[in-house]
């Protein structure tokens, strides 16, 4: 371009006045904000806050009402132990809903892992190791076929695992002929089925494995999604899909994953199940998707996609817990137990909404 | 046209692209040339398929029929991810931005640095730490603004911020080509005299633009050429000093023929 004579670019006309004005461009900090206002920025950034507080303060809570029965070692283990397969659950639907999708299918893949491990291991007498990896191959195909819904037929979440609940609801009847296996047969044939159920003692805690097999999987999705390329790329997917696949991330690649990931969480699930109930019983865990949507709200991860943390399902089943634990304790009847649950999940999603509002 | 483009070979070229979206056809035998070092702005009617041709350029829609080279090499990209690692970098309208993502997340998206050693080897653990490092610097050598907090998430930024952070990133990243589709178009009038600073700082690193603005001052103070798109294809390319901004205006929208030696 030798011929351009416009080394010197001219400005516009009316950028002269610049010259006399603010040099300063928009900056990123920001000045006079109210307390209202810096709490809600604060939380902005820490989504996972929230819940920590709600925590805490139902400790302190229950602590003053349901007295020393409720601090006691063998109590918190207990919660613990009885939040552990809600909470692995809630970890596998985290994953799905911050890619804004919801997996309704959670609990009966979980309960149909559980018949097959059984089945094979029980019934046909495949050695237990091997129905395990076969229950969690399966847990990965189910979760597979959520995904090749969502994203190659591309049906919305919600349907496509209202479906298949029913369909893997179906086959685990069909396949248990909705009899249990009771915990004696277990016990004679395959053992290694029920290691969850067992437990350490600690003082007058009983940890169960199942308790610490949730908190080993939650610390390995928390490392997932937030050390890992993948991890960042669910993130953005939830956040918007549209501008992630500009972005160049295989979007339709992994949203599958998220929902065979999330399959296999509901697996290892399947097997902590058996250890927690002490036999394979098709008709257990009816509610147990729900339950674990319920977590995932109260505990912060935005229905929305793409905003909270995965500690936050693993605090939301343990307030559960706690209100459950606490409220029994406290001689309360059983559907007040509900009730406040119900209450906890619509103000969970308010302060979501509230949090989501923050402007600059 | 001038002796630059007998002598030299465009970097990004396209001839008779075409583009449907079920029966509306975006592109019709749409031709295309960039030439080292300069800065090319795009301009068209709403409508007139700059949008479809930037993304055909930018590997964000698969074309139909015709042919696209980058320095002389057919290429054939089936996804963003492709013509990034040719090294096009694209601006888009809408920023392609992820607002609960950090800044320096949004700037490595997709191509996320690991640490070195066994836990960015086998475990691909991330390197935070490098990446808010890069980003910072990215952001304070192009001058565009400063940063309080790169760990901030883009969507408390204001709408100049966000395209402050987009365009960076196009910048940063491009190796070839820098597509930048209306980059001062939500901007203030400072921030876009940023912009319009940063697009001559990017082609004083000799790294060719694609700019695409309806902003005709800021077109004809940047742009060496000026491509002008109507009804799906090139219809001529002018230069700025030779036309004034109402014939630009008036050949985009049809009022006047472009002269038969800058036809296309």
């Amino acid at each position: 371009m030798s011929e351009t004579p416009k080394s010197s670019r001219q400005k516009q006309e009316f950028e002269h006045a610049l010259d006399s004005s603010d040099s300063n461009v928009a900056q990123f900090d920001h000045k006079h904000r109210s307390l209202f206002d810096s709490v809600q920025h604060f939380l902005h950034g820490n989504p996972t806050m929230v819940p920590v507080i709600v925590l805490i303060f139902s400790i302190i809570i229950f602590g003053f009402v349901a007295g020393n029965k409720f601090f006691s070692p063998f109590n918190l283990s207990l919660i613990m132990q009885q939040v552990s397969i809600i909470g692995i659950l809630a970890a596998a639907q985290s994953l799905v809903i911050l890619t804004a999708g919801i997996d309704l299918s959670v609990g009966a893949i979980m309960v149909l892992m559980s018949v097959i491990m059984g089945q094979l291991a029980v019934t046909i007498g495949i050695p237990a190791p091997i129905a395990i990896v076969i229950g969690c191959i399966g847990g990965i195909c189910a979760g597979g076929l959520n995904g090749f819904l969502v994203t190659r037929i591309k049906l919305p979440p919600f349907i496509v695992t209202l479906g298949t609940w029913n369909i893997f609801f179906a086959l685990n009847l069909w396949l248990s002929g909705a009899q249990s296996i009771r915990s004696q047969t277990l016990d004679e044939i395959a053992p290694l089925l029920k290691f969850f159920g067992e437990s350490i003692a600690l003082g007058g805690a009983r940890i169960t494995y199942g308790s610490i097999l949730m908190l080993v999987i939650f610390a390995v999705l928390w490392y997932i999604l937030n050390h890992t390329s993948w991890g960042r790329h669910v993130y953005a997917i939830g956040d918007d899909k549209e501008a992630a696949e500009l972005s160049g991330i295989r979007t339709n690649r992994t949203l599958i994953m998220v929902y065979c990931l999330a399959g296999l969480v509901c697996a290892i699930g399947a097997w902590a199940s058996i250890g927690r109930v002490g036999s394979v019983s098709p008709q257990s865990f009816q509610e147990a998707n729900l339950q674990s949507i319920t977590a995932v709200v109260i505990g912060g991860i935005s229905l929305f996609g793409g905003r909270g943390s995965i500690i936050g399902p693993l605090i939301g089943a343990l307030i559960v817990g706690v209100f459950n634990s606490g409220l029994r304790l406290a001689g309360v009847d059983v559907l007040w137990q509900v009730f406040a649950i119900g209450w906890l999940t619509i103000i969970a999603v308010a302060i979501d909404q509230w949090i989501r509002k923050v402007s600059s | 046209m001038s002796n630059t483009s007998q002598s030299v070979q465009p970097v990004l070229k396209a001839r008779g692209i075409v583009k449907r979206y079920g029966r509306v056809t975006a592109l019709n035998y749409a031709d295309f040339d960039l030439y080292p070092g300069e800065v090319l702005a795009v301009i068209g009617d709403n409508g007139a398929g700059k949008s479809s041709l930037i993304k055909a350029l930018s590997g964000a829609v698969t074309i139909d029929e015709g042919s696209i080279e980058l320095d002389g090499k057919p290429i054939q990209f089936t996804s963003p991810m492709e013509a990034r690692e040719a090294g096009i970098e694209t601006v888009y309208q809408n920023l392609a931005l992820s607002p609960a993502l950090s800044i320096a997340d949004n700037m490595f998206m997709g191509r996320e640095l690991r640490k070195k050693g066994l836990m960015g080897k086998y475990f691909g653990a991330l390197d935070h730490k490098e990446m808010q490092r890069l980003a910072r610097q990215k952001l304070t050598d192009l001058g565009l603004m400063t940063i309080q907090n790169i760990n901030q998430a883009v969507e408390t930024l204001s709408g100049g911020q966000r395209q402050g952070v987009a365009v960076a990133r196009a910048a940063a990243f491009g190796s070839r080509v820098v597509i930048m589709d209306e980059p001062t178009a939500a901007l203030g009038v400072k921030e876009s005299r940023r912009v319009l600073d940063l697009i001559a700082d990017v082609k004083a690193r000799g790294m060719p633009i694609v700019l695409i603005s309806h902003n005709m001052p800021h077109v004809f103070e940047v742009a060496d050429r000026i491509h002008v798109h109507r009804l799906g294809k090139r219809l001529c390319t002018i230069k700025p000093d030779d036309y004034s901004m109402s014939d630009a205006v008036a050949f985009m929208t049809g009022a006047k023929e472009p002269p038969a030696e800058d036809a296309a």
